[in-house]
């Protein structure tokens, strides 16, 4: 008993952080519609400066707790809102799990890119010190009390009881659940929603800055990861609340976080279970809440009844250029592609075709990611996961049974569809959010619990490739051979997708994409196109992978962790998620730049810079659903379009696929026809209030 | 204004089975073997949403070329029973039979493909497609799954049949001079026109029109009862609308039933069922 | 508070848009302290897009909006709504996700100050006893019926100075529409000025003073209610004849 509870009682702190991160979840959702995926980078910024600030600043620990948790932590919240989320509509619930992912994966980096590679270590614990062991709990040896402990349980509890006494009895509470509901409405009973919505981000921010400063002495060495892989802990415990119910969030949190530790005690060290469920457990239970509560599949059902007040979603694909300009655009993409073919066939040096080899790599990889996200309309946060089970099935043939690395790619690309399939089967009744969460547990499942065991990569290395199980010259980074057998496979994977998008199974994804009320009414069955798409994508992810690792030599767990699905997502967001030009640009973007950064001096943060960078082009989705890359792309050839042809300032429209068929005129209603001018559809900022950025020409 | 048959109960008689040109190829197994029995039938059907009972034990059937109406008070219970039958709400008690076959647990894409059209209340079109894909995506559907190996190979462009099948349809609906227009740029009409294009094109034995005046002015909305009639008189299509507007459902129905608190109330020709005690009493008579 | 004159609500050449899909063109109207106006026009005309201009839910492009001596053009919803307007929007207009009490809390604690909400409440229930039976029910499991009376109730309880009224009786049995135009009627003897917004046009006409046809986003005639009839057929008539050039 003495010893159950010399294991059980150290989960109290972890699970009241976890309580802290769950319940901070549930209100950024309940108190402004955003489930916050930021919130993990807004703990990690808090715990950051906390500890920067005690150690290299050399504040006192109450000043830097001040500093960085009442003042920075609530300010961030507000920030994220005045500049990012307030602008999202509501309904969009792409556009704020995009925003956040790309917060999430930009906050960090931004802060190494600001402040440099810091290694922060011990850090300070506020109210009671953190090492001195005060008593023991019952009296019993096994169950000291220290300064974490207290800590973390004070606080915690005096912070729940504060928040639920808010929002249950208070005016600001109230005006809260009537703001998620519906902004406008609230609005109209006189309620100033924007002051609202603001202070909750504060409020949530508060507890984000809280939980991070909480949690810091917990690790050896602050990293943001830790607090990602702890936020889908808390994620879990929320999930079984419905992402509504802050009692039922905090509770399971506990239980998690003691479960935890017992699990940890007891197990034995070094059998499957220690090994390959633990680290994972958590990620078990969301999977389970996703699946067991009714309420997760409902979960963005709730609706604004003035949502129609938001002007409408600019279609995604209906661009439609003026024939003459297409042409030329054509001509210019083919006569690129013949100058880079030629050039890497001669005289590009050795650095450079390293990258473009592998930026051809990534843009297989990214491909999938045009499938499922672009074409399918779901977001997927799995996609690294896929392109490493493809890998790791490669490599795996080859050092067994010396199976040709391409055989093998192909057999990848299988096995990768196959877990896609039966991500996409456990996942039939989620969207949205739902999915994006259900691929994340995966994806940590897989980095967390499949890919590091010794049976699948074989060494914390992963698996060295060998010359002889590929052949032909291609097994050389750098060479030739690879970058023909890269542009062979593009090329045959760009077409396919082509040829998909143009048939009836593309013409069904755009219907479920627009209606899936209305597809299934018409004899369109979801679920089999939703599993097609998995499988389709999951295949082209895991050619990627094996791709990638071939151009490698070598195939690496690390490479094909959960963060990199993070980044991916983000990177492709940037630059067009619609259009396989959109992943091309991704994949040769990503390395080209990754390659420029390394001229510059280490303070500019190397990598960091470039997540940076692609994180803040992605923080523009919820404006520019087609990429701000695709959308800045449209518009210079909108402008050259009437520059060199001198369109009349309606634009001559020259709608339709048909061609031939005149436009008629406007039906009756004010709208006048989006996208067919060769300004195309250039929708205004949501929430840019009156000035008019829209460049379409109007039959007034 | 057509009037509607004296009786409802031979309907067959007032729609003459031959299915038109255009659907020629359509076999409705009840009427080639002479046999009338009834094409849609609710039996029993309750729902309930949390303790509200929002459909209470219905029963009616619907024969093959008829078109009947549902109508009754807000919170009736009709649109909830369209989703029932339609498979998007599966009901508590009850059951639901089409052509013979009970629908039980079916998806809604299957009974689509049965022969179940329908067309939306709050409108449902596809955002990023023009007029004319909208029907040719439907024509497809109704065949069943797209076969990915097709579009790999560079099978998937429309067929001569196919386009000639949509542009009969666009015809119909009178949406040719807007085929090739993106819906997002059409009003709430002539979206209620593609909904009826989508589903017609899939050639339905029953349509099923939610509220299809709802938003339409009075125009619009005897333009679209013309529509429907025509339809059922020279297609054989039998028709199940929900709808307020009292006179459209005069104009439109064979016959009409009436619902109020999730209950069928009054059966029979719209004038029988307006000077029926109960419904006088449902639409007039309660306060509060 | 309004100067001798002064209409309730001045629209003066408003347009506005959605997106990039404009909406209304230069509209321009009044409605007089304590009268009605009638807001009419066939499905897509800009009626409830007038409704959300006037009450700052979507901002106007040019033109302004005054409500009594004062602008408040671009001025942001609760600012208009703590100015004296209400509107009842189109469709459910109440919280689902809060009960029946919060939602007349919320709408109360503004319009009636913190102190009178109590008082408030009381009056709400005494008006509506079905909202009194379900107070602690969840707005989204009340009736469709039951969730306009709900909002109105937000309204009609505490008169505002004018009422934007949208589309009131979509949806509703003839019982319940009858029920709310004796509201709006009783407030209106009240002193509140009322913008109707309404496709019934004879209910509408029935009610109202003046009268505003709206077509394509434009006025095609401000005047007297009983003048207001031949105006919107005339403008039904040259959309029909329109709307046969289209199919043809």
């Amino acid at each position: 008993m003495a010893n159950f509870l010399g294991y059980a009682v150290p989960g109290i702190p972890y699970g009241c952080t976890y309580a802290l991160f769950a319940v901070g979840l549930v209100l950024t959702y309940q108190a402004t519609g955003v489930f916050n995926f930021a919130f993990a980078a807004q703990a990690y910024v808090s715990a950051y400066l906390f500890m920067y600030f005690t150690q290299n600043g050399d504040l006192p620990t109450w000043a830097a707790f001040i500093v960085s948790v009442v003042v920075i932590a609530p300010l961030l919240g507000w920030l994220l809102d005045y500049f990012l989320f307030r602008r999202i509509p509501n309904t969009q619930v792409m556009a704020k799990v995009v925003t956040g992912i790309s917060l999430l994966v930009g906050i960090p980096s931004l802060l190494t890119v600001a402040f440099g590679s810091q290694n922060l270590t011990d850090a300070p614990s506020i109210l009671f010190s953190p090492n001195v062991v005060y008593f023991h709990l019952f009296g019993l040896e096994q169950v000291p009390i220290d300064g974490i402990f207290l800590s973390t349980v004070v606080v915690t509890v005096v912070a729940l009881v504060a928040l639920v006494i808010l929002i249950r009895f208070t005016s600001l509470g109230l005006k809260m659940r009537a703001a998620v509901e519906s902004r406008r409405l609230v609005q109209l009973d006189g309620v100033n929603a924007t002051k609202v919505v603001g202070s909750a981000w504060m409020i949530a921010g508060l507890f984000a800055g809280l939980a991070g400063v909480l949690l810091a002495p917990q690790f050896a060495v602050l990293q943001s990861q830790n607090y990602i892989t702890l936020m889908v802990t808390a994620i879990a415990a929320a999930a079984w609340g419905v992402l509504r119910s802050m009692p039922i969030a905090a509770g399971v949190a506990v239980v998690l976080g003691i479960v935890e530790l017992i699990a940890q005690g007891y197990l034995p060290t070094g059998g499957f279970l220690y090994d390959a469920v633990l680290p994972v457990l958590p990620m078990i239970v969301l999977v389970a809440a996703l699946l067991l509560m009714p309420g997760m599949r409902t979960i963005e059902h709730a609706r604004d009844p003035l949502a129609s007040v938001d002007p409408p979603t600019p279609p995604i694909s209906s661009t439609l250029r003026s024939p003459t300009m297409d042409r030329i655009i054509k001509t210019g993409w083919w006569a690129l592609l013949a100058v880079f073919v030629i050039s890497m066939l001669s005289w590009v040096p050795r650095t450079w075709e390293n990258v473009f080899n592998q930026g051809i790599a990534f843009s297989v990889i990214f491909l999938s990611i045009t499938l499922i996200t672009g074409m399918g309309g779901q977001l997927s946060l799995a996609q690294a996961t896929l392109a490493g089970v493809g890998a790791f099935t490669a490599g795996q043939l080859a050092l067994h049974l010396g199976l040709n690395l391409l055989v093998g790619g192909i057999v990848g690309a299988a096995a990768a569809a196959v877990v896609a399939v039966l991500l996409a089967l456990l996942s039939l009744r989620l969207k949205g959010l739902g999915l994006a969460l259900m691929t994340l547990a995966a994806g940590l499942v897989f980095t967390l619990a499949v890919f590091p065991r010794p049976s699948v990569s074989e060494t914390t290395n992963g698996i060295a490739l060998q010359s002889k199980w590929i052949g032909l010259g291609i097994f050389n980074p750098n060479g030739r051979a690879f970058f023909i057998l890269g542009m062979i496979v593009l090329t045959v994977v760009t077409l396919g997708i082509i040829q998909v998008r143009k048939g009836t199974v593309g013409s069904y994804l755009t219907a479920l994409r627009g209606s899936e009320t209305a597809a299934s009414g018409i004899g369109i069955n979801p679920s089999r196109q939703r599993v097609m798409i998995f499988a389709l994508s999951g295949a082209v992810a895991g050619i990627g992978g094996t791709l990638y690792s071939i151009q490698q030599t070598h195939v690496t767990p690390n490479v094909f962790g959960y963060q990199f699905s993070l980044v991916f997502v983000v990177v492709v967001v940037t630059t067009g998620v619609s259009t396989v030009e959109g992943a091309i640009q991704a994949g040769i973007g990503l390395t080209l730049f990754e390659q420029i950064v390394t001229y510059l001096p280490g303070r500019f943060g190397g990598n960091s810079l470039v997540f940076v960078f692609f994180a803040f082009g992605a923080l523009t989705y919820a404006s520019h659903p087609e990429g701000v890359l695709e959308f800045q792309r449209r518009r210079w050839t909108g402008r050259f379009d009437r520059l060199l042809f001198t369109k009349d300032d309606l634009g001559n429209p020259s709608a339709g696929s048909g061609g031939g068929v005149p436009t008629p005129p406007a039906p009756p209603t004010a709208a006048t026809l989006p996208g067919v001018a060769p300004g195309v559809v250039a929708p205004a900022a949501p929430g840019a209030g009156a000035e008019n950025r829209f460049e379409l020409p109007y039959h007034g | 204004m057509v009037d509607p048959p004296a009786s409802w109960s031979v309907p067959q008689t007032t729609a003459p089975p031959t299915l038109g040109p255009l659907f020629g190829r359509r076999t409705q197994p009840g009427q080639l073997l002479g046999d009338p029995g009834p094409l849609l039938v609710v039996r029993g059907v309750s729902k309930y949403f949390g303790g509200v009972q929002a459909v209470r034990n219905v029963t009616f059937a619907v024969d093959p070329c008829e078109s009947v109406g549902l109508v009754g008070p807000n919170g009736a219970g009709k649109t909830t029973l369209f989703n029932c039958v339609c498979g998007q709400l599966r009901p508590e008690e009850g059951s639901i039979e089409f052509v013979g076959t009970d629908l039980g647990r079916l998806p809604t894409y299957r009974r689509a493909r049965l022969g179940i059209g329908r067309t939306y209340q709050r409108v449902e079109v596809f955002s990023d497609m023009t007029v004319r894909e909208h029907v040719l995506v439907a024509e497809r559907a109704r065949k069943g799954d797209g076969r990915l190996w097709r579009d790999l190979c560079n099978l998937g462009s429309p067929s001569v049949e196919e386009r000639t099948k949509v542009e009969m349809v666009l015809e119909t609906v009178g949406l040719t001079a807007v085929a090739d227009t993106p819906v997002s740029a059409l009003g709430l009409g002539m979206c209620r026109l593609v909904e009826l294009g989508r589903a017609l094109v899939g050639e339905p034995r029953l349509l099923m029109a939610d509220e299809p005046s709802s938003g339409l002015d009075e125009h619009e909305t005897s333009d679209l009862a013309g529509v429907l009639r025509m339809l059922q008189a020279e297609r054989g299509m039998a028709v199940l609308l929900v709808e307020h507007d009292l006179a459209m459902v005069n104009e439109v129905v064979d016959r009409t039933i009436v619902m109020d608190l999730g209950q069928v109330i009054a059966e029979g020709t719209f004038d029988q069922v307006m000077s029926d005690p109960h419904v006088r009493h449902a639409y007039l008579g309660r306060a509060g | 508070m309004s100067g001798p004159g002064a209409p309730a609500l001045e629209v003066d050449g408003v347009s506005a848009a959605y997106g990039p899909y404009r909406a209304l063109f230069d509209v321009s109207f009044r409605v007089p302290v304590g009268s009605v106006v009638a807001l009419l026009g066939s499905n897509g005309a800009g009626k409830s897009t007038v409704a959300r201009v006037v009450s700052g839910l979507l901002p106007s492009t040019s033109g302004t909006i005054r409500l009594g001596d004062e602008d408040v053009t671009g001025w942001p919803a609760h600012r208009v709504a703590r100015a004296g307007m209400a509107h009842v929007p189109e469709g459910r207009g109440i919280f689902a996700s809060l009960s029946v009490e919060e939602n007349l809390v919320v709408a109360f604690r503004q319009r009636a100050g913190r102190r009178q909400v109590a008082s408030a409440l009381e009056r709400a229930y005494q008006a509506f006893p079905i909202l009194g039976e379900r107070r602690k029910q969840r707005g989204g499991t009340l009736s469709g019926g039951q969730q306009r009376l709900l909002s109105l109730a937000k309204v009609l309880v505490v008169p505002p100075r004018v009422l934007v009224a949208d589309e009131l009786s979509l949806g509703l049995a003839p019982v319940v529409v009858d029920a709310v135009y004796d509201g709006l009627r009783s407030i209106n003897a009240a002193g509140t000025a009322i913008l109707v917004v309404e496709q019934q046009v004879d209910r509408a006409l029935d009610l109202a003073h003046g009268a505003v046809v709206l077509e394509h986003g434009s006025v095609a005639f401000v005047g007297l209610a009983q003048n207001a009839l031949a105006a919107v057929e005339r403008v039904l008539a040259m959309r029909g004849e329109q709307g046969s050039v289209h199919a043809g």
